[in-house]
C-alpha cells in the first residue's frame, strides 16, 4: 500500500502550561514525535507525566485552560494555527479521539444508536440506511451482543465496560485517518481488551489509520504498538521501536519501569521498585527531572538537562549516561 | 500452612433486581442477579489466595461476604470453626477486627478531615488494641511498618500520593492486628512502580505477621506473582483452583485457558499468539444452565448444557469443574 505522506502527523516542540495561582505548571515540555499512516505509537509513563495533556493538545482541546506552544502538522497545515470552527471540522472526522473517562463523552439523553448515526451524518456522506448498517456493524465489532437490538438503548442501560466499547464504536465508525486513544481498554477485562486492540490494529492495517495509544500496560504496548515513546515529568525521555525499547531500554527510567513488572522473576520474590516519587511539576529540578531517583546519575545530571538525542534506527533518549549502553545492549542481545 | 482459617461452603448470593414501573405494570416476575452460585473454598493460614475472573463474575461479592458486608442467601462461612453468620456471632466485634478488608479506593474510605495519626489512633482505640498511653508509639510503629515517613502522622489524606494513601489504608487495616486481609483490587489504580512497592510490602508483612491474604485483582501477572494458590471464577462459581505457578503455566479448564491467554505478554515476539474467547460474558440475570461456560466453550458437548460439572481434583493437586478435562488434555498432546 502506498502511504499518503500528508497523512503523517508531526508534533514538533509541543509545550503546554497551565496557570496555577500565580505560578505556571509545565505539564508538557518540548515534545516531538511523528506518526506515519498505519503506524501505532504507544505513549507510556506514570500518572501525571503528561500523556493525556499531550493527546488532547494535538486537537487543541487544552487551549481553553492553558497555553499551547509548538506545532502539530497534519495534511500540510498546523492544527494549532487553526481557529476553533476549522479545528472542529478535523476533530471526529479525520482525527478521532477516545477519552480516558467514557461517561463524559457519551450523551446520557440519547440512545447509543443515534449517537453513532448522528456522528456519521455530521462527518460522512453515508446514506441513512448505510449509517444504520455501519452503526450495527461497529457495535458488533466492539463485542456488543445482539447489536441490532441495542441501538435504542440509552448509555445507562449498558455496563461500564460496554459504554467504553460504545465510545470506541463511535470513534471508529467514521473510519478516521488518525485515532488518539487515551487508555481505551484500561477499564476493561483482558478478554474484551484483546478484542478491542485487535479491532484497532485491523483498522490501522486495512485503512492505513495512524494511532496514538496511551496506556500504562507495557504488555499492551508489546502486543499492539510499532513504536513507543516514554514520558517522564512532561517530556519524552525515550523513543524507539517497541522491540528495541522493551528488550533493551536505554533510559534509566524506562529500565526501572521494565524491571518493576513481575516477569521472569521468582514467584513471590521482592520486586524492583524505582526509589522516590515523581517530582512536582511546579518544582522541577534544574537538571534532569529523573536525577533525584536515578541510580546511575552523576554530578552533571543535577546541573544541566539532557536533550533527546538520537541513537540511530529512530531510537532517541534523553540521558547523559546512555552513550555507554547501546554496546552493552548489543552484546546482551 | 495447612490448617484452614476460613472455610467457605457452597456460598450463594442473589440480589433482587429493583423492578421498574413497566415491570410492575406488566407484572413481570421478580428477577435476581445470581452473583455467587455455590463457592467452596478454604483459606489456609499464612497463604495468599489470588482470585481472578472477568468483571461482574462475583469477586467483590465474595470478598464482601467474607467481611460480612453482604449476607449470603445460601451456604456458610466458618472462621476457626465458628459460623460467622450464626445469630450469636453477628455482633462479635472480635471477628470484625480479625478479618480486615482493604478497599480499591482508599481515598473514599479515609476520613479527609482526620490526620493519618488520628485515623490510626481511632482504629487502635475502637478495638482496644493497646492502652491509651501506648497509642502514639504504636502509630509510629505502624507508619514504619508500611514505610511512611514519621511526619505522615500529622498530615491529612489529600497530602499523599495514591500509593501512599494505599499504605495508610493498609496501616489502618494492620492496626487492629488482623489474621486475614482481604485486598480487593488494592493496587489496580496505581502505577507499575508503585504497585511493585505495595506488592513488596504485602509479601513482607505476610512473612512477619503470618497473615492470610485474599488477593483479588484483574492484573494476572501480579496475581501470579503474589499468590500461593489461585482461584478462577466464572459467573459466581470456581471453575479452577490450584497452585499459582502450575495453574498459570498449564491451566486446564477451557475458561482459565482463554482468560490467561488474553493477558498481553511483554514479549513483542509473541504477537498474535492469543486464543480468542468468543462471545460475551452472559448476564448474571440469567446464568446459562449446566456448565455456565458452555455458550462460549469450544469443547462443549450436549452433556455440558444439561449437567453442572463438579469441581474435581486434578493430578497436579488443583481442581477444575469441567466434564471433559481428560479429553481436552489428550487433544493437546
Ligand atoms: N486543566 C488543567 N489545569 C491544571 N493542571 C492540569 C490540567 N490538566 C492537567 N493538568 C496537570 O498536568 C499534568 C499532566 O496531566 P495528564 O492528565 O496529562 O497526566 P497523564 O500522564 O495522562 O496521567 P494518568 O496516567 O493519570 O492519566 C498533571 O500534573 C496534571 O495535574
Ligand atoms: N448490591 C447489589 N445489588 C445488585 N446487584 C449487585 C450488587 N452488588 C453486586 N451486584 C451484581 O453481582 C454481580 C457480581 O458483582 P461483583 O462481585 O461486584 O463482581 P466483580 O467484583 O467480580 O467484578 C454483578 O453482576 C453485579 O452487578
Ligand atoms: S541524565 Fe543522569 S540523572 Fe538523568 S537519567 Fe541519565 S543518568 Fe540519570
Ligand atoms: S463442562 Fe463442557 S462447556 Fe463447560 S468448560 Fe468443560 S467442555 Fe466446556
Ligand atoms: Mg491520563
Ligand atoms: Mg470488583
Amino acid at each position: 500500500m502506498t502511504h499518503d505522506a500528508t497523512l503523517r502527523l508531526e508534533v514538533s516542540n509541543l509545550s503546554v502550561t497551565f496557570p496555577v495561582g500565580a505560578a505556571t505548571l509545565p505539564a508538557v515540555r518540548d515534545v516531538s514525535f511523528t506518526v506515519a499512516p498505519g503506524e501505532v505509537l504507544g505513549l507510556v509513563g506514570e500518572s501525571g507525566s503528561g500523556k493525556s495533556v499531550t493527546l488532547r493538545s494535538i486537537l487543541g482541546l487544552t487551549r481553553r485552560y492553558g497555553q499551547i506552544e509548538g506545532a502539530v502538522r497534519w495534511k500540510g497545515q498546523d492544527l494549532l494555527a487553526l481557529n476553533e470552527p476549522a479545528l472542529r471540522r478535523v476533530r471526529g472526522r479525520e482525527i478521532a479521539m477516545i477519552f480516558q473517562e467514557p461517561m463524559t463523552a457519551l450523551n446520557p439523553l440519547l440512545p447509543v444508536g443515534l449517537q453513532i448515526t448522528e456522528s456519521l451524518k455530521a462527518h460522512t456522506s453515508l446514506s441513512r440506511s448505510e449509517r444504520k448498517a455501519r452503526a450495527i456493524e461497529m457495535l458488533d465489532m466492539v463485542g456488543i451482543p445482539a447489536a441490532a437490538s441495542r441501538l435504542d438503548n440509552y448509555p445507562h442501560q449498558f455496563s461500564g465496560g460496554m459504554r467504553q466499547r460504545v465510545m470506541i464504536a463511535i470513534a471508529l465508525a467514521v473510519r478516521p485517518r488518525l485515532l488518539l486513544a487515551d487508555e481505551p481498554t484500561t477499564a476493561l477485562d483482558v478478554t474484551i481488551q484483546a478484542q478491542i486492540l485487535d479491532l484497532i490494529l485491523a483498522l490501522a492495517r486495512d485503512f492505513d489509520m495512524g494511532v496514538i495509544l496511551v496506556t500504562h500496560d507495557l504488555g499492551v504496548v508489546a502486543q499492539t504498538c510499532d513504536r513507543v515513546a516514554v514520558m517522564y515529568a512532561g517530556r519524552v525521555v525515550e523513543e524507539g521501536s517497541v522491540r528495541d525499547v522493551l528488550r533493551a531500554p536505554l533510559h534509566p527510567y524506562t529500565i526501572g519501569l521494565m524491571r518493576s513488572v513481575p516477569q521472569d522473576v521468582a514467584p513471590r520474590s521482592r520486586l524492583y521498585t524505582i526509589p522516590g516519587t515523581p517530582p512536582g511539576l511546579l518544582h522541577l529540578p534544574p537538571g534532569c527531572a529523573f536525577e533525584p531517583r536515578c541510580p546511575v546519575s552523576d554530578v552533571s545530571c543535577a546541573v544541566s538537562r539532557p536533550d533527546l538525542a538520537s541513537f540511530g534506527d529512530g531510537r532517541r533518549a534523553a540521558c547523559f549516561r546512555c552513550e555507554i549502553r547501546p554496546a552493552e545492549g548489543a552484546t546482551a542481545a | 500452612m495447612s490448617d484452614p482459617v476460613l472455610e467457605i461452603r457452597d456460598l450463594r448470593l442473589s440480589f433482587p433486581v429493583a423492578r421498574s414501573l413497566v415491570d410492575l405494570i406488566r407484572r413481570a416476575p421478580v428477577r435476581q442477579v445470581n452473583a455467587l452460585n455455590g463457592v467452596t473454598l478454604a483459606l489456609r493460614r499464612g497463604e495468599t489466595l489470588g482470585v481472578v475472573g472477568e468483571s461482574g463474575c462475583g469477586k467483590s461479592t465474595l470478598a464482601r461476604c467474607i467481611v460480612r458486608l453482604n449476607a449470603p442467601t445460601g451456604g456458610s462461612i466458618h472462621f476457626h470453626g465458628q459460623d460467622i453468620f450464626a445469630p450469636d456471632q453477628r455482633h462479635d466485634r472480635r471477628f470484625n477486627r480479625r478479618v480486615q478488608m482493604m478497599f480499591q479506593d482508599p481515598y473514599s474510605s479515609l476520613n479527609p478531615r482526620m490526620t493519618t495519626g488520628e485515623i490510626l489512633a481511632e482504629a487502635l482505640r475502637v478495638h482496644r488494641i493497646c492502652p491509651a498511653g501506648d497509642i502514639p508509639a504504636r502509630v509510629a510503629e505502624l507508619l514504619d511498618l508500611v514505610r511512611l515517613p514519621k511526619d505522615a502522622a500529622q498530615k491529612l489524606p489529600h497530602a499523599f500520593s495514591g500509593g501512599q494513601r494505599q499504605r495508610i489504608a493498609i496501616a489502618r487495616a494492620l492496626a487492629v492486628e488482623p489474621e486475614i486481609l482481604i485486598a480487593d483490587e488494592l493496587v489496580s489504580a496505581l502505577d507499575v512502580s508503585v504497585q511493585a512497592q505495595i506488592v513488596n510490602l504485602l509479601l513482607d508483612l505476610q512473612a512477619r505477621l503470618d497473615l492470610t491474604i485474599l488477593f483479588v485483582a484483574h492484573d494476572l501477572r501480579l496475581v501470579r506473582h503474589i499468590s500461593h494458590r489461585v482461584a478462577v471464577i466464572y459467573l459466581g462459581r470456581i471453575v479452577e483452583i490450584g497452585d499459582s505457578e502450575t495453574l498459570f503455566k498449564d491451566p486446564v479448564h477451557p475458561y482459565s485457558r482463554a482468560l490467561l491467554s488474553a493477558a498481553p505478554s511483554l514479549d513483542p515476539a509473541e504477537r498474535g499468539n492469543r486464543t480468542h474467547l468468543e462471545g460475551e460474558l452472559p448476564s448474571p440475570l440469567d446464568v446459562p444452565g449446566g456448565c455456565a461456560f458452555h455458550v462460549r466453550c469450544p469443547h462443549r458437548s450436549p452433556r455440558c448444557s444439561a449437567e453442572v460439572p463438579a469441581l474435581r481434583p486434578l493430578a497436579t493437586g488443583g481442581a477444575a469443574a469441567c466434564h471433559h478435562i481428560e479429553e481436552i488434555a489428550n487433544e493437546r498432546l
